[in-house]
């Protein structure tokens, strides 16, 4: 058998390719026990649900009261505010987002929102990580814990916030002692933007780390690989529309946080008033044009972003 | 092979790993000898899967050593052990093309771009998948994905080549292909190789040696021929093909020499049933002496015809003179 030449052994697998169904990008093998190896899986939601049974007429009535549902609660509202933004003219609209406080607290917003994103996004990928690929004590506890901010109203994250920085919590006294100002500033900010945003990539991450398994990742480390170039080289591209994807969300959630942040910011105005906090205020000021203004803008980032996602979401299937 | 493997030898020593209550492996020693096919044969949770993988270093055993081409690898991680993995479900990197997957080995090693690119194509023509080194694993069939694992495995020359359960996701036919190419490529490439398998036929086919490891234990250690001629025990003989019993003693159904008439130390039975399974026929026997005993042979259609057998034919029956037979536990 040993003098057997290569050609033979290449023959042998010509063969083999014919049987294994080769050269045609083929669905799996049948039977292949777990679907996670790049076949044809069915994922919720992407396949076309089979036709009810019921009449026309049923289909129709649902069709129309889902439709109806969305018009009046979300499309009715935005729409009668693109008409007043835009009712006294592009100039009025111009003005109104170009003052100072609201060219402040867009510039704040987008800066607490970027370093909230980064700091949930490295959190984020080390919380899914140590999820799906250990095992520990408190593993579920951490898993449960990380939900808490979705079940809690924001109001009391803000709170908790003020009890643990603020001038007589735990830790204010001792930061405010060497120069921190954690409360009534952009630190608070940051802090309660990234508490109630905080699940939003590993909720992303989770569900896909678990389908690749940790055989990718053995195979990496049999190859020879550290735990940089596995994170690199495997892990991140593995998951990048995942990840993609829960950052978007959370830029969203960030850029329209007010419950939190009107807790611990204080509304001071040109200082530490967010996009969302200079919208109430000018609605309480009765300049509802001007609410309306920089509410457009925020809708408009929202927008984008959806758009971003839709784009995105494609590319997950690959 | 062009490049020809360092051969290296693997000792495992004193080798326990508990999960929880579960007792995986019972202080168990291996010594696969340097350059062979070795086949970790037995049953579903019987523990060889483990011992692979702590040879690789993915997993760590609670006692015992390792020690991969004379270097004690007990505490080395798994990424400085120089062993190639091939998992049962290929474990590709689905999001890198075939030729990278090849080269993943070497590109974490820094190795020069020319160099990674002769060395992949080399090994993308031993398991002839030249013409898919752009395609995604996606697009390959399950046995294509496991050459293509293969070729990644040994494309950084490791010590030590480790598969686990290489074939078990194919179905059938593609199996018995790959499992005489991974046989023909071995003799080629001649690198130390051990595979875990819980299909007997796959064992006695391919491997040099044989370590049958049961409950955390291993059964007995040999040849392919050795471990079926010479069972250390019932149970190596149950797992390594069908067996059956007459006076208590365990042997297999083709080592019962059937007569028509009485001959010395043969006892007498009837036939009970005749089946026949392709080339063979399958004759379950009653004995018409003593404890009406029943028990079956393994016979050819031409025995059948010969002997004119039939259901209710009377035969006398004796072991073959070579048979291999467990003798009954003394109790």
């Amino acid at each position: 058998m040993a003098e057997r030449t290569r050609e033979d052994v290449l023959d042998d697998l010509d063969r083999v390719d014919r049987i294994d169904g080769a050269g045609s990008s083929g669905p799996d093998q049948p039977g292949e026990p777990d679907g996670s190896v790049g076949g044809p899986t069915p994922r919720p939601g992407r396949t076309r649900p089979p036709r009810p049974a019921g009449s026309g007429p049923v289909r129709w009535t649902l069709r129309l009261v889902a439709i109806g549902y969305v018009v009046v609660l979300v499309l009715l509202p935005l729409a009668v505010m693109l008409v007043r933004v835009f009712g006294d003219g592009l100039g009025a609209f111009v003005a109104s987002v170009t003052a100072p406080e609201a060219v402040t607290s867009i510039i704040l917003s987008v800066e607490v929102a970027v370093q909230s994103v980064v700091i949930n996004t490295v959190f984020g990928l080390a919380a899914a990580l140590l999820i799906t690929r250990y095992r520990f004590w408190g593993r579920s506890a951490l898993n449960a814990l990380i939900d808490v901010p979705v079940s809690v109203s924001p109001v009391i994250a803000g709170l908790a916030l003020i009890l643990v920085y603020g001038q007589n919590g735990w830790f204010g006294g001792a930061l405010a002692a060497v120069g921190v100002q954690v409360i009534y500033n952009a630190p608070g900010i940051v802090l309660a933007t990234s508490f109630v945003t905080l699940p939003l990539v590993v909720r992303e991450l989770v569900p896909v780390l678990e389908e690749i398994g940790l055989e990718q990742d053995q195979a990496g480390r049999a190859l020879g690989a550290n735990a940089w170039q596995r994170l690199w080289r495997l892990t991140l591209p593995s998951v990048r529309w995942a990840l993609a994807y829960g950052v978007v969300l959370s830029l969203a959630r960030a850029l329209g946080e007010y419950g939190a942040v009107r807790v611990v910011a204080g509304n001071i105005l040109g200082y530490t008033q967010t996009m969302p906090l200079l919208a109430a205020q000018r609605y309480t000021d009765l300049d509802e044009n001007g609410a309306f203004a920089i509410s457009f803008v925020m809708v408009a980032i929202a927008v984008l972003s959806i758009v971003v996602v839709a784009i995105l979401r494609p590319k997950e299937e690959s | 092979m062009a490049d020809a493997q360092r051969a290296a030898g693997i000792r495992a020593d004193g080798i326990s790993k508990r999960f929880g209550d579960f007792v995986a492996l019972d202080d168990v020693d291996l010594a696969v000898p340097s350059g062979r096919l070795t086949a970790l044969l037995g049953p579903s949770g019987g523990g060889k899967s483990t011992l692979l993988r702590i040879i690789a270093g993915l997993d760590t055993a609670d006692t015992g050593t390792v020690v991969i081409d004379g270097q004690d690898a007990t505490r080395l991680p798994p990424q400085r052990r120089e062993v190639g993995f091939v998992f049962q479900h290929y474990a590709a990197f689905k999001h890198l093309s075939v030729f990278r997957n090849v080269a993943f080995g070497l590109e974490v090693r820094r190795r020069p771009k020319a160099e990674i690119r002769a060395r992949v194509h080399e090994l993308l023509e031993l398991v002839h998948l030249t013409q898919f080194a752009d395609r995604l694993p996606a697009q390959l069939s399950g046995g294509q994905r496991q050459r293509m694992a293969l070729a990644r495995a040994l494309a950084a020359e490791p010590k030590v080549l480790l598969l686990d359960e290489p074939f078990g996701a194919l179905d059938a036919k593609v199996r018995k292909e790959l499992r005489d190419w991974l046989r023909r490529l071995h003799d080629e490439v001649h690198v130390t190789t051990v595979f875990v398998t819980h299909d007997q036929e796959e064992a006695l086919e391919v491997s040099d040696e044989i370590v049958v490891i049961n409950h955390g234990r291993v059964e007995q250690v040999g040849s392919p021929n050795d471990l079926y001629d010479r069972p250390a025990n019932e149970f190596v003989m149950e797992f390594l093909g069908p067996t059956t019993r007459l006076d208590g003693r365990l042997l297999r159904p083709h080592d019962i020499d059937v007569f028509a008439d009485a001959a010395p130390g043969t006892v007498p039975a009837v036939v009970q049933r005749l089946q026949r399974v392709g080339f063979e026929v399958r004759a379950d026997l009653r004995r018409t002496d003593g404890d009406q005993q029943t028990f079956w042979v393994q016979l050819t259609p031409g025995q059948v015809e010969t002997l004119d057998l039939a259901v209710d034919t009377p035969v006398w029956v004796r072991p073959a003179r070579r048979a291999a037979v467990i003798e009954p536990a003394l109790t």
